[in-house]
């Protein structure tokens, strides 16, 4: 059985990667996902998994030199933040079409400028259409668990893609958390050791990387598109042996409280928790309040929203970064065009919140809720609290 | 072997290069039927480079003329495992191959034999947007070759200056303009920054001398660490020059002292190809060349004043340097 240990939940996610047995870690330091890094490193150099630590010079190498490892057959763990991120945006196209099932560990961070350490989504969400199955987890516990499941969900053949394991940046990485971590011969019996479809080795030859002309480009893009819608299939199979194994139930969108509800929130990452007491709150005067937290970004689960959403008069669905000149948040972008062609579906309002580490507090959960059973906002979206 | 040979018997070993092709594996591993031009210094050099490699290799390619020409969907030139990333990372890549390579065959997930990895790129994918990726992993020690196929410019995107390309070559991006009369520095010394980085084994090659080329991927491929060579490659498209030339130019740049050909094993310089004690005038290899068309007398005087002084530099080296080990 596991054991509930009180950790730093960035130094958890490294250990959950360490009984996971990966065979090479490439990592690039960069705050707040540098206890990642460090952690690693110390589990390798203690001699605790035998594996290679590359201590490349770059994040682009970082993801670079994960490619190389992954194309040889090894399970290969890699993470990174913020700057670091959009600085590998160049390979993670190229990881998610070489099929190689990479696991990436993200301290989600404000991207530049103005320079910022703290958390938001703006590292991920450029990324979105790289073709990576991306997890978003809303406590340490959940880093922990998604970081073993990345490993079992890419590694799969009918799956072969690579997975980001979202985790806020300081609101989750630095905060010490009670975690059932679990023990070795659980993670053993529930991952498999990795078997790749192919790997660079001269005793089977491979040329991986090829060059497509217009003639087979779309194809290798639809091909890809097909594995990742495909994958959610097998990222519920997935959930359903860890909930069987371990106890802990996982859906892509997680409800709360919103069998009758009126109005409910929608949240990506750790602020879940902090709606969920804004809703209990609520609920308490009277609010028919809920709560929907998506746990799956890609592929995203349209069937799972539409089911989710019946009944609810209103959503209030809060966005932690901007698409800039656009319809406002991306996960409010992506939720009213899921729902567009239902023959009845809730009003949707966008807060855009949590900017740049912004705090985001009980009572903003609660004044947002009330703000949108008024429905339709002034503005197609708002970036709430600020001032100017 | 003729009657004089037969007389002399010494004169084999004094003419053991003419030889030595004959004693060439005759097994392919980069195949016929790609797509290089006619006259590609590269592409030869990179089947002399694999065949010289053997079989135990897994060769990351950097984005260039070489991974267009030889990997068009659903064909491969490659008779080796291979693989292709992007433009600035082949070194990156290569090392993860050989940190992948390494770690399954400790923990027994692979065969237990010795499989080297090498990393290729051009001038630009290595001297330009490959430069941070390869001091990263030659100063990190990886159990990797690097190869830089340098034919002094951005070629497969049509002739752009890079640091590679020599002082007032013309470029698409450099051009023999009215004013400006092509590229305006002097070419980047990409192998005394690789003997900068401590490696045990950085030499320089052509094709053009086929035998000393193979030798040095040999001695780099036996190398427990990371070793570097930097190859000088015609490239008669971007060179302006005639398809035939192609190995006369590399021989050429030897003899004039443009590419001397050397290496340095544990900081030690050693020439491999003898260089006329008298060397060619430049401009012997330069008006071969459409990129050096518009040069003036002056101008050539300029580029042999600088090929005379850093001749005089190697060779400084190779009079004094002494081992580190």
């Amino acid at each position: 059985m596991g054991k509930r240990v009180g950790m730093e939940v960035a130094i958890a996610s490294a250990e959950a990667a360490a009984l996971c047995k990966f065979d090479v870690a490439a990592v690039y330091p960069i705050t707040p996902q540098s206890h990642v890094a460090e952690h690693l490193s110390d589990i390798v150099n203690d001699g605790r998994v035998d594996a290679s630590f590359i201590t490349v010079e770059s994040e682009h190498s970082a993801l670079s030199a994960a490619i190389g490892a992954a194309g040889t057959g090894a399970r290969v763990v890699t993470a990174t933040s913020s700057q670091g991120l959009i600085y590998m945006s160049e390979v993670l196209p190229i990881a998610s079409a070489m099929r190689l099932p990479i696991v990436m560990l993200i301290a989600n961070r404000a991207i530049s400028g103005p320079i910022n350490i703290w958390n938001d989504h703006s590292d991920i969400m450029p990324m979105r259409d790289t073709g990576w199955i991306s997890f978003f987890a809303e406590n340490g516990q959940e880093v922990v668990d998604m970081t073993i499941q990345a490993f079992k969900v890419g590694e799969d053949r009918r799956v072969m893609l690579p997975v980001n394991m979202n985790m806020d940046g300081f609101q989750l990485t630095h905060m010490v958390e009670p975690i059932i971590m679990p023990d070795q011969e659980e993670v053993d019996r529930f991952l498999p050791p990795y078997v790749p479809y192919a790997a660079l080795h001269p005793d089977n030859i491979v040329s991986m990387g090829t060059l497509g002309l217009p003639e087979i480009y779309a194809e290798a893009q639809k091909s890809k598109d097909v594995a990742l819608v495909n994958s959610i299939k097998v990222v519920k199979e997935v959930w359903k042996e860890w909930e069987k194994q371990f106890g802990r139930k996982y859906e892509t969108i997680q409800s709360y409280r919103t069998e009758d509800a009126d109005v409910a929130l929608v949240t990506m990452g750790s602020m879940g928790e902090t709606a969920e007491i804004a809703v209990d709150e609520l609920r308490k005067q009277g609010v028919k309040a809920g709560l929907l937290k998506i746990k799956l970004w890609r592929p995203f689960p349209f069937d799972d929203l539409k089911k989710a959403v019946q009944g609810i008069r209103v959503l209030a669905v809060t966005d932690r970064a901007i698409s800039f000149g656009g319809p406002g948040g991306p996960v409010c972008s992506e939720i009213r065009s899921a729902l567009y062609d239902e023959p009845k579906r809730p009003e949707i309002v966008n807060f855009i919140i949590g900017l740049g580490g912004r705090d985001v507090q009980v009572e903003n959960f609660m004044d947002i809720v009330r703000r949108a059973a008024k429905g339709k906002l002034s503005e197609p979206y708002e970036i709430y609290g600020v001032r100017g | 072997m003729n009657t004089a040979m037969m007389k002399n018997p010494k004169s084999i070993v004094e003419n053991f290069d003419l030889y030595a092709p004959k004693l060439v594996s005759k097994e392919e591993f980069f195949v016929g039927g790609h797509r290089a031009c006619q006259g590609c210094g590269e592409s030869l050099a990179i089947r002399l480079m694999c065949k010289a490699l053997g079989k135990d290799t897994v060769i990351t390619n950097a984005t260039g003329c070489m991974e267009v020409i030889s990997s068009l969907y659903p064909t491969t030139a490659w008779n080796l495992p291979w693989i292709h990333v992007a433009f600035p990372n082949a070194a990156a890549v290569g090392s993860g191959v050989e940190a992948g390579l390494t770690a399954l065959r400790r923990k027994g997930k692979i065969a237990d034999r010795r499989i080297k990895s090498v990393a290729i790129g051009g001038d630009g994918g290595t001297m330009d947007i490959g430069f941070q990726a390869l001091s990263g992993a030659m100063e990190r020690g990886h159990d990797m070759l690097y190869v830089c196929f340098d034919n002094e410019a951005y070629m497969n995107t049509g002739i752009q200056r890079s640091s590679g390309t020599p002082f007032l070559a013309s470029t698409t991006t450099a051009p023999a303009g009215k004013k400006i009369p092509g590229n305006q520095v002097w070419k980047k010394n990409l192998a005394e920054i690789m003997v900068s980085h401590n490696l045990p084994y950085v030499a320089t090659a052509t094709p053009s001398y086929p035998i000393d080329f193979m030798n040095k991927v040999k001695k780099a491929r036996r190398v427990k660490g990371p070793s570097y060579i930097h190859c000088f490659v015609t490239c008669p498209t971007g060179w302006r020059s005639t398809s035939e030339t192609c190995i006369k130019l590399g021989r050429l740049a030897l003899e004039t002292g443009i590419f001397p050909i050397y290496e340095v094993e544990n900081g030690v310089y050693k020439l491999t190809v003898e260089i006329p004690e008298k060397r060619r005038p430049v401009e012997d290899y330069l008006k071969l060349q459409g990129r050096f068309r518009h040069l003036t007398p002056d101008q050539i005087k300029v580029i042999q004043a600088r090929v005379d002084l850093e001749f005089k530099k190697l060779m400084n080296k190779v009079e004094h340097s002494v081992s580190w080990v």
